[in-house]
């Protein structure tokens, strides 16, 4: 480990001026704050948090739906923990538990199918959020349901791909990345390949990381390297897990159940083709279509600037609500509540700077 | 994103598996890999594997976490 | 955004809880027996100092590895006052029942709430007894106080925590948290991590005959070593540094918490403790500690600092540094 840190500090001495590398993976951004290893890095190399977690992406009109949703008779609101605390407009669905609400936390999407095969007398909707790596599991879930002929089962649906996001990140032109730390899980399911078109139109180097505190040093190292040498190419630092074509079943499954359509992304706008959108072979089980829900105009809290923190252009303790009106116990914008947030990292690991 | 753990198969049958993360253990659907078998080592995501690692594979994660790890987990 | 309801976070003995306590809680009741908001409140009769203390079970499911809601009735009461450096008199016991509730479940509770008390020598000396109907309660709740005599012969608490201090604890880190869960439906993981549910008076009985000059003594329970860690700092007006090299998790706790995205710093403990003394003393408290079956994996985990005022820090296993925050209070499965 020491050797690694002294050769990014000798890489890092060779750079004329300061780097910026993104993650866009929030477990990337939780691992490095949980362990520290940004204090390891040297002055000129800065680790900036992209829009790589899917809780902080949703819109808060898919929270509001969610509500919507979980307040009618008869329906229980199956999701991950992570979602549990995001502020909507108005509520949360923890809030309206505490009200009465059926809100059920699930580990997997398929507890959610066990749960309206044992409960036949009531909808349950799963709220579908998540990246490469979730989607799969969500379109097994949905055929295993098809497959059954259950119907009082469907999938709120805000899917969301990374390699649009990427690249408006890179068209927006508020934030310099000169390197991307590619998601290690993501690319478990898509594979490596998936960023090249990074490196050959925009000249941006891209290392595929994993998630112990060494393999993110590692990838640092790697992008440095790259930087050095005037390269731009995928390099895969998570090579126990990821290869160049990826788990081709997921990919077919992905393919099967869902199809690209245009997704909004908190901070970021729409994004053409950016999210995955339920095939009409599977209608019964979009939520969206079965519920008629008319998302509404998404709307952020006043104050809340989780959509420059996303892109990279502020880091938390420059949102004036940091710390303040926002905090993890009484969150306002999804980054401060996500476990995987930037504003949740870097309170929870980092409070002291601002304080 | 994307909670993934190293687990290791202990019960197989179909498309069901029990893994074992150190010893917790956990139903989970293993048909997003190829021909899992008992012993196999998999990467566990919402309730499913999504990759499956080979012996070579875990030895470095281990590798990984010896060097970096200082700690004294008692038995 | 809505903010008038109870949460299931408040419950959790993390932020929201104290800031119940400190908002609500506080303000009307203000007296200076109450103000160091420690594990019990010490009065002082006669020149002789007692421990009172009071606290609600409501564990779910009521029987789990290691123990049941009676045991832990008993032992989160006598670990409140033993913190105090009290030994465990007396005890009240009021039950809440749900109409339904099997008999056979019953009694076997009120065989585990004897069995515990009559190990500490602490004698249940009144009670009480209300029945709810079905479903306002899940099986039952149980409710103690307790009362114990001070024999340590300072005052123990987080004022008297200073810098300098070394934090001593006891044993392996998050049992309780991960038995109960892994019996909790909807979780659905099974592991064979037992409670770490026991009576801490005498682990703390053989620390005191030491001689060893003792601080403060703070039991881990809801909301892990990370809420203790933060509530001291915070009292003491200190700083604390936890070396992350350190903390003993089992093996098995760390698999469940890998396995369901949780931190074992914010697992629930019952039987665990943490220990400020002067870092003089350190060496004769742990061999005494080591002696006792509750104590045999005693170590040094960190310091008391002069700052940051408050915080408690962590220094992780591969030298960086974070804060060991206070944690919400609903620990959730989480896939990001």
């Amino acid at each position: 480990m020491k050797t690694l840190v002294h050769v990014i500090a000798e890489l890092a001495g060779q750079m004329k001026r300061d780097v910026r590398f993104m993650e866009v993976c929030g477990t990337h951004t939780m691992v490095a704050f949980r362990t520290g290893l940004v204090q390891l890095l040297p002055p000129n190399v800065k680790l900036i948090s992209g829009p790589g977690c899917p809780v902080c992406v949703t819109d808060t009109n898919y929270i509001d739906a969610a509500i919507d949703l979980c307040r009618r008779p008869g329906v229980v609101v199956a999701t991950f923990g992570d979602l549990l605390r995001v502020p909507g407009s108005e509520s949360s669905l923890e809030r309206e538990r505490a009200a009465g609400a059926q809100v059920r936390i699930v580990y997997s999407p398929m507890d959610a199918v066990l749960l309206a095969q044992q409960s036949p007398g009531r909808h349950v909707v799963f709220l579908g959020v998540g990246f490469e790596t979730t989607a799969p599991t969500v379109a097994w879930s949905i055929q295993a349901a098809h497959r059954d002929g259950l119907n009082n089962f469907s999938v709120l649906c805000a899917h969301k791909t990374m390699p649009g996001a990427m690249e408006a990140l890179l068209k927006d032109h508020a934030v310099r990345i000169d390197g991307f730390l590619c998601p290690g899980h993501v690319s478990v399911i898509t594979g490596a390949a998936m960023y090249r078109f990074i490196c050959d139109r925009y000249r941006i180097p891209c290392v595929v990381t994993g998630f112990e505190a060494w393999d993110i040093l590692k990838g640092i190292a790697l992008l440095l390297r790259q930087r050095l040498d005037c390269r731009a190419e995928v390099e895969v630092e998570y090579s126990r897990s990821v290869t160049e074509q990826g788990n081709t079943a997921a990919q077919r499954l992905l393919h099967e159940v869902f199809e690209p359509c245009d997704a909004s992304w908190r901070g970021l706008g729409t994004i053409p083709q950016s999210g995955l959108a339920i095939r009409p072979k599977y209608a019964h089980f979009d939520t969206a279509r079965t519920f008629g829900i008319q998302f509404n105009q998404a709307d952020v809290a006043p104050g809340c600037l989780c959509g420059d923190v996303l892109r990279g252009v502020l880091t938390p303790p420059e949102c004036r609500l940091f710390g303040r009106a926002c905090s993890p116990a009484h969150p306002v914008g999804p980054c401060m509540v996500s476990s995987e947030g930037a504003c949740a990292a870097w309170y929870k690991y980092e409070k002291r700077a601002a304080a | 994103m994307c909670l993934a753990v190293p687990a290791r198969i202990v019960e197989l049958n179909g498309n069901r598996a029990t893994i074992s993360v150190e010893g917790a253990l956990r139903d989970v659907d293993v048909s997003l890999v190829e021909e899992p078998r008992l012993g196999d080592y998999i990467l566990v995501h919402a309730g499913f594997a999504i990759h499956k690692w080979d012996r070579s594979e875990v030895e470095e994660l281990e590798a990984i976490r010896a060097a970096t790890d200082l700690r004294e987990v008692p038995a | 955004m809505n903010r008038d309801r109870i949460l299931l976070a408040h419950g959790g003995g993390g932020s929201l809880t104290r800031e119940l306590i400190t908002r609500m809680f506080l303000p009307r009741f203000e007296n200076p027996v109450l103000q160091p908001l420690d594990d019990s409140a010490v009065l002082v009769m006669d020149g002789t100092g007692y421990a009172f203390t009071t606290d609600s079970y409501v564990v779910k499911p009521c029987f789990f590895p290691g123990g049941d809601i009676g045991k832990l009735a008993v032992c989160g009461t006598i670990n409140d006052l033993a913190m105090q450096g009290a030994q465990p008199l007396w005890l009240s016991l009021g039950f809440i029942l749900e109409e339904g509730l099997l008999l056979a479940d019953l009694q076997k509770i009120v065989q585990s709430i004897g069995e515990t008390a009559r190990a500490t020598g602490t004698e249940i000396v009144t009670g009480d007894t209300k029945v709810v109907e079905r479903g306002k309660c899940e099986g039952l709740y149980i409710n103690t106080a307790g009362i114990g005599k001070v024999v340590a012969p300072n005052r123990w608490g987080a004022a008297s925590v200073r810098p300098g201090d070394v934090v001593l604890l006891n044993g392996t880190l998050g049992d309780h948290g991960i038995a109960v869960l892994s019996q909790r439906e909807g979780i659905g993981f099974s592991t064979s991590v037992v409670s770490d549910c026991a009576p801490l008076w005498p682990l703390v009985k053989t620390i005191v005959e030491t001689g060893a000059e003792i601080h403060a003594m703070r039991d881990l329970t809801r909301g892990g070593l990370a809420a203790a860690a933060c509530d001291i700092a915070e009292a003491a007006g200190a700083g604390i540094s936890l070396e992350e090299a350190a903390l003993p998790v089992g093996r098995e706790v760390r698999g469940a918490c890998d396995l369901l995205g949780l931190d074992p710093l914010t697992i629930a403990n019952e039987g665990k403790c943490l220990v400020f003394c002067p870092e003089e003393h350190a060496a004769r408290v742990l061999a005494a500690m080591k002696t006792h079956p509750l104590g045999k994996e005693a170590r040094l985990i960190g310091r008391v600092q002069p700052g940051p005022k408050g915080l408690a820090l962590l220094r992780t296993t591969i030298g960086g540094e974070r804060i060991l925050d206070m944690p919400t209070g609903e620990e959730l499965p989480r896939i990001c």
